[in-house]
């Protein structure tokens, strides 16, 4: 659950680049202290021109965003200085060692030297046996380490990630869940952008699907999968068919496998869930089966289903 | 935070600085070496063979204009590569996400570019009296336009920094525009050797301006008064400035 205090409010925000390409449509937006906000979107939604916007990368066309109680415009000094951001890209000074860089970031971001907590960080992000070794001599998954400790190296109280784990192995997925979930419990206000839909839903508080530079759906995780998640019952049949019986018509069946199972999607949450009345018709119909298995719908079938209705509506 | 960021200021500095101790050989080696071999070529081999320029020997009469020839490329040279590397590594997301103000941002890259620019200058001054006697007539007003002349044109390199798009475009302005105009600056003669017309067309020359002023701190004399020579180049600096000013306050080719 989390907490009501609104640590970044986005108000009407809008941005359009020069050659007429609109990124951002009227956005509005408010995340919670202490929450792990997953933006979701197709490439070009406008995800990362939102998070370049409240980082002062880019300027925006219209609308504001109060972060932490002070406008990113007008008290740049005052917001920048409470948010990390961890870019998509994997931009670093190659020719730099690693406590180099992220000693830099730290100075950058107006503060004193500290390095008992930069060791600390590395150690975290197993970097310390790392620290003297250049960029340009590191993996992309280390080289992504070492944007999240140069992020993390001015303590922020809101942290972007931009594709955290894009391009890396599972391993550092998890190790970066880790980190995300302990920066959490340390009350740091995480927003993170992902393709890896299974990552939001794994680890993100509240979801906001972003398409064509509008919010389409913004929902507490678990809310969105109790809301829009359906299950699906499989049944492996006895014997192959070729066709659904008319007698089936009722329950929109599915039949996959070169008929050798028929599949039923339903909604955990109605009253009823039509399985019982299914299974007792294919028992009149002399329709056997071997084995029933039921699966749930990922956050990646809501979204997909998300994304597709919007494009099937009428302009 | 809401006051100076000096921290950020004295990261970025020394970031910048250390960028060019390590390619302390390129940064040093190649100016003095050049300016070593204008020394042995035109105030040696050829210089001994020169009348007097306004009362100083050749040799020693090219001194400040080769000085300033190298402060001038130096200071452009690193002003723009200070700030263009970042944009083309794509690291400038986190100079354009620190709170970091765009004079606390300037201060950093010009003042670092500016102090190596400076150093080299030095160095090229400590190599030209193994060559030639030197007697520094104005010392305070030398350092004074050494300074000067490394900070306005790293402002100016700044700015080229920011324009240019690829490495051909971060050349072409050091290449072909300034190198021409210094050659044409009064660096290997004064003005005044010039026929009238040519003389008049050399007063458009921002360089002169600079060749002059400083040769006057060396010897008290130079094509045009001192006066005019440091309000031509605050002129120029405030000019950059202003445009880098500019460059902030609309995010031009630094912010989409």
């Amino acid at each position: 659950m989390h907490a009501m205090e609104p640590v970044i409010a986005i108000s009407n925000l809008g941005k359009i680049y020069d050659g007429g390409v609109k990124a951002l449509d009227n956005v509005s937006l408010t995340i919670d202290k202490g929450e792990i906000f997953a933006l979701l979107g197709p490439n070009g939604a406008g995800k990362t021109t939102l998070i370049s916007i409240i980082c002062g990368i880019v300027t925006p066309t219209s609308g504001t965003v109060i972060a932490d109680g002070h406008d990113i415009i007008r008290d740049y000094k005052q917001t920048r200085s409470r948010i990390g951001l961890v870019p998509q890209e994997l931009s670093t000074d190659a020719f730099e060692s690693v406590l180099a860089t992220v000693n830099f970031s730290r100075g950058l971001f107006g503060k004193t030297p500290d390095p008992a907590y930069i060791e600390q960080l590395l150690r975290d992000l197993s970097l310390w046996d790392k620290r003297k070794s250049r960029i340009r001599e590191l993996s992309g998954g280390m080289k992504r380490r070492v944007l999240i400790a140069k992020a993390l190296s001015h303590e922020p109280d809101i942290l972007f990630l931009d594709e955290p784990t894009a391009g890396v192995d599972v391993e550092l997925r998890r190790d970066m869940w880790n980190l995300v979930r302990g920066l959490r419990e340390r009350g740091v206000t995480i927003i993170l952008t992902t393709h890896y839909i299974e990552e939001a839903e794994e680890m993100a508080d509240r979801v906001g699907v972003i398409r064509d530079g509008q919010i389409i759906l913004v929902e507490e995780t678990a809310a969105i999968m109790r809301k829009l998640g359906k299950r699906q019952l499989t049944l492996s049949l006895q014997d192959p068919m070729p066709d659904i019986p008319t007698g089936l018509d009722d329950w929109h069946l599915a039949l996959t496998d070169e008929g050798h199972c028929l599949l039923y999607t339903f909604d955990a949450h109605e009253e009823s869930t039509g399985i019982p009345s299914l299974l007792r018709r294919m028992s009149d119909l002399g329709i056997g089966f071997t084995d029933l298995a039921t699966s749930q719908s990922s956050l990646e079938d809501i979204f997909v289903g998300l994304v597709s209705h919007r494009e099937e509506e009428p302009a | 935070m809401s006051g100076i960021n000096l921290h950020g200021v004295w990261a970025l500095y020394r970031f910048e600085m250390a960028r060019s101790l390590r390619t302390l050989w390129q940064s040093l080696v190649g100016p003095v070496l050049t300016t070593s071999l204008y020394f042995v070529v035109f105030g040696g081999a050829i210089g001994s063979r020169m009348q007097q320029v306004g009362g100083v020997d050749y040799g020693a009469f090219i001194v400040p204009g080769l000085i300033m020839l190298s402060l001038l490329t130096q200071s452009i040279s690193n002003g723009s590569i200070g700030i263009y590397f970042p944009k083309f590594s794509g690291t400038i997301y986190e100079i354009l996400s620190a709170p970091m103000s765009p004079v606390e941002i300037i201060t950093a890259y010009v003042g670092a570019s500016a102090t190596k620019s400076i150093i080299i200058g030095l160095i090229i001054l400590a190599t030209a009296t193994f060559f030639i006697d030197l007697d520094i007539q104005h010392p305070l007003v030398m350092i004074a336009f050494l300074v000067l002349t490394a900070v306005t044109f790293s402002l100016f390199g700044f700015i080229v920094g920011v324009w240019a798009e690829n490495f051909e475009q971060l050349g072409f302005v050091p290449l072909l525009i300034v190198t021409p105009l210094t050659f044409l600056g009064g660096a290997f003669y004064s003005i005044d050797m010039l026929p009238s017309f040519w003389r008049s067309v050399s007063l458009f020359n921002p360089v002169v301006y600079l060749v002059s002023g400083f040769r006057w701190s060396f010897y008290g004399e130079g094509d045009v008064s001192i006066g005019l020579s440091l309000g031509i180049t605050a002129l120029f600096l405030f000019g950059s400035f202003a445009a880098i000013i500019w460059i902030f306050r609309t995010g031009y080719r630094l912010k989409e």
